[in-house]
C-alpha cells in the first residue's frame, strides 16, 4: 500500500504503547485518556488509507461521544481511584490469557504474511474516487443508495438504544409511590 | 522522484490483530468493568481497521461502510453498556466484576 511509512509506524506505535497503557493503568482516568490517543492513532492511520470520512466520524463519534460518555460514568461513580484489581487477578488467569493472546497473534499474523491479498479491480479504485469528487462523496452516495435499508434500520437500533439505557439507568421506584 | 516507500498490507493487518489482541487480554485480566467496557472499544477498533484496509485492497467501498455501521452499533453498545454500569453500582456499591456472586449468597 503506497502510505507513507514513517507517519504509519509513527501512529502504529503510539496506538499500540496507549493500549497497553489502557490495559495496564490502575487508574481509569488514566486508561480512558490513553483510549483517546488509541482513537486519535487511529483516525491518523485511516486519514493515510485516504479514508476521510470514517476519520473525522471517529474523531466526532469514538473521542468526542464515547469518551465523554466514559468519563463522565467514572465521574458520576467515583471511580477516579486506583483499583489494584490485575493485583488481585489469578496468576494463572494472567499467564493464561496472556500467552493464549500470544499464541493466537502470531497465528493471525502468520496467515496475514503468508496469504497476499486478491488484488481485485473493484470500481472504486483511488483514481475513480478521486474523480466522482472524493471519498466523502463517494460515500455518500452509496449510503443513500446501496446501503439505504442498513441505514435506516441504524435509526432504529439508536432508537432503541436510547430507550434502553434510559431504562436500565433509571431508578426503580419503590412501589405506591409517585 | 524517489520511489515510493510501501508499507506491506499485512504488516498493517498484523498491527490490527495486536491491537485486538491486547484488547483480549485486558478484558481477560481486568476486574474493573469500566476498563472492560474500553477494551471491548479496543477490539471493535482494530475491526474497523481491518475493513478499511480490505477495502482499499481490493477497491470496495463496502468496508468502509461496514466500519460507518460498527461505529453506530458501538456508540449504541456503549450507551446501554454504561447504564448497566450505574445499575450494577446502585446494587452492588461497586464496579468490580468480582463483586458479581448474588446467586452464591
Amino acid at each position: 500500500m503506497d502510505i507513507s511509512p514513517y507517519f504509519f509506524y509513527a501512529f502504529a506505535g503510539l496506538a499500540i504503547a496507549a493500549a497497553l497503557f489502557v490495559v495496564l493503568k490502575e487508574n481509569p482516568v488514566s486508561s480512558a485518556f490513553s483510549l483517546v490517543l488509541v482513537f486519535f492513532a487511529f483516525a491518523g492511520i485511516y486519514a493515510l488509507m485516504n479514508a476521510h470520512l470514517i476519520a473525522v466520524i471517529q474523531i466526532f463519534v469514538y473521542a468526542g461521544a464515547i469518551m465523554v460518555l466514559f468519563v463522565f460514568v467514572i465521574m458520576l461513580l467515583n471511580a477516579d481511584v486506583p483499583s489494584f484489581d490485575m493485583a488481585r487477578s489469578h496468576i494463572a488467569v494472567k499467564i493464561l490469557s496472556v500467552v493464549l493472546g500470544i499464541v493466537l497473534m502470531g497465528m493471525f499474523i502468520h496467515v496475514f504474511q503468508q496469504n497476499q491479498t486478491p488484488v481485485s479491480h473493484g470500481a472504486f479504485t483511488p483514481e475513480a474516487i478521486e474523480a466522482a469528487g472524493g471519498n466523502t462523496k463517494v460515500l455518500s452516495e452509496l449510503m443513500f443508495s446501496e446501503y439505504i435499508l442498513p441505514f435506516e434500520l441504524t435509526s432504529v437500533l439508536l432508537l432503541a438504544a436510547i430507550v434502553g439505557a434510559v431504562a436500565i439507568a433509571k431508578r426503580a421506584k419503590p412501589k405506591g409511590a409517585h | 522522484m524517489e520511489p515510493v516507500m510501501q508499507v506491506e498490507p499485512w504488516v498493517v493487518l498484523s498491527f490490527c490483530a495486536a491491537i485486538f489482541f491486547i484488547g483480549l487480554i485486558g478484558v481477560m485480566v481486568r476486574r474493573n468493568i469500566l476498563v472492560i467496557m474500553m477494551c471491548i472499544e479496543l477490539m471493535l477498533n482494530a475491526v474497523n481497521l481491518t475493513f478499511v484496509v480490505f477495502s482499499r485492497q481490493l477497491n470496495h467501498l463496502g468496508g468502509q461502510m461496514s466500519v460507518f455501521f460498527v461505529i453506530t452499533v458501538a456508540a449504541a453498545e456503549s450507551a446501554v453498556g454504561l447504564g448497566l454500569v450505574i445499575a450494577m453500582y446502585r446494587t452492588l456499591r461497586s464496579i468490580d466484576t468480582d463483586e458479581i456472586q448474588l446467586l452464591r449468597e
